[in-house]
């Protein structure tokens, strides 16, 4: 095979190289950091018993938002456990809840800039389109160099993976609020601190809860491809399931990331409601 | 109609304000060489909001402006607080030049001195008509039963108490508007900026609002600043009002001034069409007394703030179909039918015009 004429690759290799051998302690701290915070949210949710944890959850949902959700959360919660995945969806979890509390970290005060500053907003867009066509697989190789097989890589590139949808909505949220709102703000005498949470965030709510939501469901679809670099979870179990040719596997494995995604989309969506 | 011997709330002294990438150089031509609008616009690609604005407004009294889309009035009344930085000229409030203010002297003067109400209401969708009232006091860190108690007190000057605990949604678009004046007066601030607030309101709930607001602002002692698009608002609320085209005041005035002296063609084609029977007075219409060839002895007589409506019904009324227009004891003209006729006709404006 003859060298291809554009190759990136070998640049970016050569810089990743770079960064290993000059980085390394930047990223051994990063990478121990991440660490202790997913084993943390893990350790955490696996504490309490199984049917405990269902039961707590189910108890909060009905106390604090109704029968519906509580049912809800009492169905997919108990499809992990039934599946026999119980260890493997906490994992899950941890990780999406973990990586999207990155990825809105990041992205939301970025997003927040790019809505103020027109040009940056320019300049992000083709590094945002970029990041959103790009396959997710190809996240997975620099982590992986920089961080080694393992969780860390897989919340790296989940997080990474996560930032250009909650990006790019939060920026729409905050250029659709209505200029007379942020207006009557200024003339009231209104810090722009107080602008912000009084008026712009509760006007910009709905469309920052797509963007959430967005990023819920990408992570959780980037965590089970991060199953391949050994990310854990239920999507090392997909993975499984395909190399040995496990269809009752994959499946049980598969619809338990569906109940966990229809359970941390609603849920989440109805705590910030 | 205007107060001369009380305080100057607003001073504006020749206010500019242009838009564009080359404002800065557009700005030292007008100040260095005098350069006009068109020559702003061909030299330097900027726009021109407003050009050159001066006046003064006192204490209790409604200022309108009134312009069409795009002859800068929305931009104007931004300057009064600085929500547009003005690019030349001075704009004072209570005596204080509000260019030269840090953030936080501003804010003050926002928060207490000058409230703003909008075309668009903005209200904030998620908060009851009490919270909304109250979100000035709120930004100011009153307390939330002191800023209910004076909201509520708001809200019951503009007839809504009791919607206090209702969304926005829930309310017509005359009463979402009332609730952003209850808000603006909310803070007791000395000067309201209305900003076409009743523009896209009907007719009828139109006229009702402007009769409340003129009621309510005189009552209160307020100034008002009001934007208007329209000249008939305009003469119904304003104690003054200065017409806008293109960035310029082309005349500032009572509205009995601009319909009897319009400055220009422009004023008078706007004029010709408002009803004159509440706006012109004897004073303005009537003959001198040598004109009268009758005995004016016999006439019966009226005051020169008599309106047109009520000099019909006195001239249809008397026999020698005229009326003495009479200071006290001294007789100052008279107003036969004919001058009435040309009264409403306005043949001064219109022979200006032409």
């Amino acid at each position: 095979m003859s060298d291809p004429l554009f190759s990136p690759g070998t640049l970016i290799a050569a810089g990743l190289d770079w960064l290993n051998t000059n980085g390394h302690g930047v990223f051994a701290l990063i990478g121990g950091a991440a660490e202790a915070v997913l084993d943390g949210a893990e350790t955490a949710l696996r504490l309490p018993p199984a049917w405990a944890f269902i039961g707590g959850v189910t108890a909060l949902a009905l106390w604090a938002f109704g029968w519906r959700m509580a049912l809800l959360a009492a169905l997919s919660l108990g499809l992990c456990l039934a599946s026999g995945l119980w260890k493997q969806g906490m994992q899950t979890i941890a990780l999406v809840t973990v990586s999207v509390l990155a990825s809105v970290m990041l992205a939301f005060p970025l997003g927040l800039l790019a809505a103020r500053r027109p040009r940056l907003e320019r300049a992000l867009r083709p590094v945002l389109d970029i990041m959103q066509t790009v396959p997710p697989w190809v996240y997975l190789i620099p982590a992986v160099m920089i961080f080694s097989l393992g969780k860390v890589p897989a919340l790296i590139a989940t997080v990474v993976y996560g930032i250009p949808p909650m990006l790019r909505i939060t920026t729409l949220a905050f250029k659709e609020v209505p200029h007379e709102l942020v207006e009557l703000g200024q003339a009231s005498g209104a810090t722009p601190m107080q602008v912000l949470t009084k008026l712009e965030i509760p006007a910009a709510r709905k469309t920052l809860l797509v963007g959430l939501n967005q990023t819920i469901l990408l992570s959780l679809a980037m965590v089970v491809l991060a199953g391949l670099v050994g990310g854990g979870g239920l999507g090392a179990e997909v993975t499984r399931g395909l190399t040995r040719m496990e269809m009752g596997l994959g499946l049980r494995a598969g619809l338990s990331i569906v109940a966990v995604a229809i359970f941390l989309d609603r849920m989440s969506r109805r705590v910030l409601e | 109609m205007t107060q001369d011997t009380s305080e100057i709330l607003i001073d504006c002294r020749n206010v500019w304000k242009v838009f564009g990438e080359r404002a800065d150089d557009a700005i030292a031509a007008i100040r260095t060489r005098g350069a006009g609008k068109r020559e702003v616009l061909r030299d330097f690609n900027c726009v021109v909001g407003v050009a050159d604005a001066s006046f003064q407004i006192r204490k209790g009294e409604i200022f309108c402006i009134m312009g069409l889309s795009g002859s800068g009035k929305s931009t104007l009344v931004r300057l009064l607080n600085r929500l547009i930085e003005p690019s030349l000229g001075e704009i004072s409030i209570r005596g204080r030049n509000i260019s030269q203010m840090n953030r936080k002297d501003l804010r003050s003067l926002r928060a207490h001195e000058i409230g703003m109400v909008f075309q668009s209401v903005a209200l904030i969708p998620g908060r009851t008509v009490l919270d909304n009232a109250a979100f000035g006091l709120e930004v100011q860190g009153v307390g939330k039963a002191e800023r209910h108690r004076i909201a509520l007190d708001a809200l019951a000057r503009v007839g809504l108490s009791d919607w206090a605990n209702h969304l926005p949604k829930q309310l017509s678009g005359g009463m979402q508007q009332r609730v952003g004046l209850a808000r603006a007066i909310a803070s007791d601030p000395g000067i309201i900026l209305m900003d076409e607030p009743f523009s896209a309101l009907d007719p009828l709930i139109r006229r009702q609002l402007q009769d409340e607001f003129r009621q309510l602002t005189k009552s209160l002692g307020k100034s008002a600043v009001f934007i208007t698009h329209d000249l008939d608002e305009a003469m119904r609320i304003g104690d003054r009002i200065a017409i806008m085209k293109d960035g310029m005041m082309i005349q500032i005035g009572t509205a009995e001034e601009i319909v009897l002296h319009p400055a220009d063609a422009y004023v008078a084609e706007f004029v010709a069409g408002i009803s004159r029977l509440h706006l012109v007075k004897a004073h303005s219409l009537m003959l001198p007394l040598t004109d009268y060839a009758g005995p004016v002895e016999k006439l019966a007589r009226t005051s020169p703030e008599a309106d047109v409506q009520a000099l019909i019904d006195l001239v249809l009324a008397a026999p020698e179909q005229a009326v003495a227009i009479a200071e006290g004891e001294t007789l100052l003209g008279v107003v036969t039918a004919r001058t009435l006729l040309q009264g409403i006709r306005g043949e001064e404006a219109v022979e200006k015009a032409q």
